[in-house]
């Protein structure tokens, strides 16, 4: 009997997290109760992208998307649509604004996926990623064929180079000029090394292709072994995922087991080995450098460049090292050409990006948009604006390494070049979104916490330099801060940014900068008038109770410190003195009456 | 796999155990599928057609099941979409003639006049 439906449920991290697993299980079950376990099937898939609603089921061939669905769903599912065809329609998603809200819309035509380009997340998704068969029904594999059987691997490395690709890492040098670069002088062995250390925090595209789509990594850095005469590859993946490191292994096992990877590929003399090494989630271990002495057992530093890892690698052999997202461009642009691949992006970037969108934004999750797509687009067209009719603030791209761009550069086409123009950096692909609540001084205390712990301590700069800058945010925030305090954080973080050692350290100053150079106002406000305009800082603010107050006493029983006295129906009072600023008071006023000043 | 001949042999196989996940854009045959369609016997009439689109490669075919069309005496119904949207809405179907309109209709592009719902009903 032939399959007649098929169901997909999110297989992907933040839907795992919400029973996505049980709720395939609870699918498996139900069907077989129904007898159709010979018409239907379920499987769990990669991430889908719109983590916001997870967990996610896709009915296909109907194409319905499913939202927020439950465990205790699942029957209903099953009864009215899979056994009656009566779409759910109270499960079924509906887009934020109200003239398209009541709309139901097939998964291919709602808003966040109809204005995305998917090129590195082209079966993130679709297809079952622990089946072998599918990455090869959707082509796999093809692309390593192609070379291998029809192309020098200087033609391999020639497409690349004239695709225009460049790394998705963070500081996008063209990969095909990386793949130029290794040294051939002798014949000794070369690595490929595939970084998805993703440590950004807010940042999972690396997690979510590893997890929705392994084999394009493998396939990938099989062609680049092709290319530069290598026959050893690494995949350096945090064990901080699990789920990545499981699929990625097991695909690694199938293509193994199918001819894709060991001796004697596609019967051409081709050999090609390929491991996945664990790191222990220190951020430092994304720097390339770091990363190899990490690989080999050593303690994850960075060491001076020159010489590049082209020429003295892995091992002191010639190495090339593609983050996860450049590597799953690789076998499209293979079978495409590079002119498909020129076509799309702008003149200097070129192809798509994949961003995790986060912060204050409605649909939180991953999605990938041609280059040039401005920011406005991303974050209200596709992103669905800001929660709450919040006013949107600030948006952060590139992690601790990148910096705040503001409403006034909403329209800036999304590039390498315009980013980097703006004091930004394009980065690994996170970015956090933040709205009027969001304190800009905060925000960059916040990412400097981040690589103050994640400094290894090599270098003075980064060592000692961003904690003397931490010293002065704590400063400030704290209602302690002078004038002279903001010329000196400039300061210094010009300081830190042209002495360190590696990229950590070069680029962690870049969220302070830019937040001085956009909201500058706002570090006066600290400074001068001890106050955060945004009510964030605890030291800068107290909580008062409005007139708006209806006297029903939450506030006082949710005070820990008993800091709320009032009668019922009565307006209530706070006690500033004992008041410990824990915003319990706020969080549970169910009139908005209680501020912030 | 020791050659691209493998590797298509294992494409076009996948392929098609996936193709009900592509994007289509040729007829659509829904089969009703409430509980008057399903004692009527729409069941095998559903799975029949699957299997005939499935046997035949018709990969641009949609084949779906819907609730209550609102005939519920002249069960099983079929109704076939043409890739325009026009539809045709066939009634008291079984497998056998389930095969007549997959061939004459949606592979011929031919309407089958005889199973029309106009000639059920005055």
């Amino acid at each position: 009997m032939a399959i007649r439906t098929q169901v997909v449920v999110c297989g992907g991290t933040g839907c795992m997290s919400s029973h996505s697993k049980e709720i395939k299980e609870k699918f498996e079950e139900c069907i077989k109760e129904l007898g159709l376990e010979n018409e239907v099937v379920v499987f769990n898939s990669g991430c889908f992208g719109l983590c916001e609603r997870g967990p996610v089921v896709v009915v296909y061939p109907d194409d319905t998307f499913y939202a927020h669905v439950k465990v205790s769903d699942v029957e209903t599912i099953c009864k009215e649509h899979i056994l009656k065809g009566r779409v759910v329609e109270k499960l079924v998603y509906s887009e934020m604004t109200a003239e398209e809200k009541a709309k139901i819309k097939v998964f291919r035509e709602m808003n966040f996926y109809a204005r995305q380009e998917r090129i590195a997340l082209r079966n993130c998704g679709i297809i079952n990623p622990m089946d072998i068969d599918e990455y090869i029904g959707r082509s796999g594999y093809e692309a390593l064929g192609k070379v291998l059987t029809s192309m020098t691997p200087q033609e391999v490395i020639d497409e690349i180079l004239k695709s225009g690709l460049r790394g998705r890492g963070g500081a996008g040098f063209p990969t095909g000029r990386k793949w130029s670069l290794v040294d051939h002088s002798d014949n000794g062995p070369r690595y490929v090394i595939c970084n998805a250390d993703e440590g950004d925090p807010g940042a999972f595209m690396d997690r979510a292709v590893l997890e929705g789509d392994p084999h394009v990594v493998i396939e990938a850095m099989a062609i680049a072994g092709y290319a530069i005469g290598a026959n050893q590859g690494y995949v350096y993946v945090r064990a901080e995922y699990p789920l990545a490191v499981e699929r990625l292994n097991h695909a690694i096992k199938q293509a193994y087991e199918y001819g894709l990877l060991g001796d004697d590929i596609f019967g051409t003399g081709f050999s090609f080995n390929l491991e996945a090494r664990l790191g222990a989630g220190a951020f430092v271990c994304g720097e390339e450098t770091a990363l190899m002495a990490s690989i080999e057992g050593e303690r994850g530093m960075p060491r001076n460049k020159p010489p590049f890892p082209a020429v003295k690698g892995l091992w002191q052999r010639p190495t090339i090292i593609n983050n996860v997202e450049t590597l799953a461009n690789v076998p499209q642009i293979i079978l495409r050409g590079a002119e498909w691949f020129n076509t799309i992006g702008t003149e200097k970037s070129k192809g798509t990006k994949v961003f995790a969108l986060g912060g204050k934004i409605n649909n939180t999750g991953l999605l990938e948009v041609p280059m040039g797509t401005t920011l406005r687009e991303v974050i209200y067209d596709i992103g669905g604006g800001i929660p709450k009719g919040k006013q949107f603030k600030a948006v952060q791209t590139g992690g601790p390494s990148g910096g705040c761009l503001t409403a006034a550069h909403l329209d800036t086409p999304i590039d390498y070049d315009n980013l980097a123009a703006l004091g930004s950096i394009m980065g690994s692909g996170g970015m956090i979104v933040m709205d009027e609540d969001n304190c800009m001084v905060d925000v960059a205390k916040f990412f400097l916490e981040f690589t103050v712990d994640e400094s290894c301590g090599k270098c003075t700069p980064c060592r000692e330099g961003t904690r003397r800058m931490l010293e002065i945010l704590n400063k400030i925030v704290d209602g302690k801060g002078e004038m002279k305090d903001l010329t000196e954080l400039k300061d210094l973080a010009e300081f830190i940014k042209g002495s360190s050692l590696c990229g950590l350290g070069q680029t962690a100053p870049n969220p302070v900068l830019s937040t001085l150079n956009n909201f500058y106002d706002e570090y006066v406000a600290h400074v001068v008038d001890k106050k955060c305009p945004a009510g964030v800082c605890k030291n800068l603010i107290k909580y008062y109770v409005t007139d708006k107050c209806i006297g029903c006493g939450k506030c006082k029983r949710n005070c820990p410190a008993s800091a709320i006295t009032g009668e019922l129906k009565a307006k209530h009072e706070i006690n500033t003195s004992i008041c410990i600023k824990c915003g319990a008071c706020k969080t549970n006023c169910p009139v908005g009456a209680i501020i912030t000043k | 796999m020791k050659s691209l001949e493998d590797l298509k042999k294992i494409r076009e196989q996948a392929a098609k155990k996936m193709s009900i996940r592509d994007e289509k854009n040729g007829y659509r045959v829904v089969v009703g599928m409430a509980t008057c369609g399903i004692t009527a016997g729409a069941r095998p009439v559903l799975n029949r057609i699957v299997e005939l689109v499935a046997e035949k490669d018709l990969n641009n075919v949609t084949v779906t099941q819907v609730g209550c069309i609102g005939e519920c005496a002249l069960e099983p119904i079929v109704e076939v979409y043409d890739p325009q949207g026009n539809r045709s809405t066939y009634c008291l179907v079984d497998p056998k003639k389930a095969e007549k309109i997959v061939e004459q209709h949606v592979i011929g592009g031919k309407v089958v006049e005889e199973y029309l719902i106009e000639k059920f009903k005055k």
